[in-house]
C-alpha cells in the first residue's frame, strides 16, 4: 500500500525531512509494525525511532496507538509527544 | 464554540468582549492565559518556537471544546493557541469558558487546558541565551493532570 508520511518536531529534523510517500511490503499491518519497518530504511530513520514507545503516531489526523491497524489509511504522522499549551 | 491556531498575539479582553456580546444569561466567565517563562531551560530561554500538525490540531482543540460542552452546561467557550517563535513574557494560548455559574466555568477552562497539552500535536523548542536549541519535553504530571478528568473517547 501507498501512504503519505508526516514527520514533525524532532523525528523531522532526525529523518531530515517533513513528509514523504512511501509504498509499505505486504505484512505491515500496524503502526509498530510501520516503525519497526522505518528503523531499517537508514541511518536517520534508525536514529529517529531509537528509543522505542516514545514515537507517538496519528492515522489521518487521529491519535492512534502502536498496536492499531493502518489498513486504509492516507496519511501517517509520526511525532513526539505533545508540549503545546 | 471556537478554536483558533494562529501566529498573531491575541487581546484577551477583545476576545471576552466578542464571546459576550449581546448575552445576558452568562454569570460567569473565566479567561486562562499561557505566558512564556524564561527560566524554563537551565541557561535562560531567548526564544521558543512552536510548531502544530495543521489540520489535526484544529479537529483535536474542537474535539477536545466538544467534550467540555457536554461535561459543562457553557454559554460560550474559545481556544486560541499560538504557533511560530514567541519571546519570554509573549502569551501561548488562551482558554475562555462562560456558563450561568462560575464553578462550571472553571472546571471546564482548567480540563480544557488539561487535555489540550496532552491532545493537541503543538511541539515546542527552546533557544537558550547561548543559542542551544533544545525541544521540550513532555511531562508525566501534564498527562496525570488530564488523567483525573476520566478519558475522552475518540
Amino acid at each position: 500500500m501507498t501512504v503519505k508520511l508526516l514527520y514533525f518536531a524532532w523525528v523531522r529534523e532526525k529523518i531530515g525531512k517533513a513528509e514523504e510517500v512511501l509504498d509499505l511490503p505486504a505484512g505491515i499491518a500496524t503502526v509498530a509494525d510501520l516503525v519497526a519497518w522505518l528503523k531499517e530504511l537508514g541511518p536517520e530513520y534508525a536514529e529517529a525511532f531509537t528509543r522505542p514507545g516514545v514515537v507517538r503516531a496519528a492515522i489521518d489526523r487521529k491519535h492512534v496507538q502502536p498496536a492499531s491497524p493502518i489498513a486504509g489509511a492516507r496519511e501517517i504522522a509520526l511525532f513526539p509527544p505533545v508540549t503545546g499549551g | 464554540m471556537a478554536v483558533r491556531v494562529q501566529r498573531a498575539d491575541f487581546d484577551i479582553g477583545a476576545e471576552v468582549k466578542r464571546l459576550t456580546a449581546g448575552r445576558t444569561d452568562i454569570g460567569a466567565i473565566v479567561t486562562f492565559t499561557g505566558t512564556v517563562r524564561a527560566d524554563s531551560a537551565g541557561s535562560g530561554v531567548a526564544a521558543m518556537t512552536l510548531e502544530h500538525y495543521p489540520g489535526m490540531t484544529e479537529q483535536e482543540l474542537a474535539r477536545v471544546e466538544a467534550e467540555a460542552a457536554g461535561r459543562w452546561p457553557l454559554q460560550g467557550s474559545l481556544i486560541v493557541h499560538r504557533v511560530g517563535t514567541l519571546r519570554p513574557g509573549d502569551n501561548i494560548v488562551l482558554v475562555v469558558t462562560a456558563s450561568a455559574h462560575r464553578q462550571a466555568a472553571f472546571d471546564a477552562a482548567a480540563f480544557l487546558m488539561d487535555y489540550l497539552k496532552t491532545r493537541a500535536p503543538f511541539w515546542k523548542k527552546e533557544l537558550d541565551a547561548n543559542g542551544r536549541e533544545r525541544w521540550v519535553e513532555a511531562r508525566e504530571s501534564d498527562d496525570a493532570a488530564a488523567e483525573r478528568w476520566g478519558c475522552v473517547h475518540d
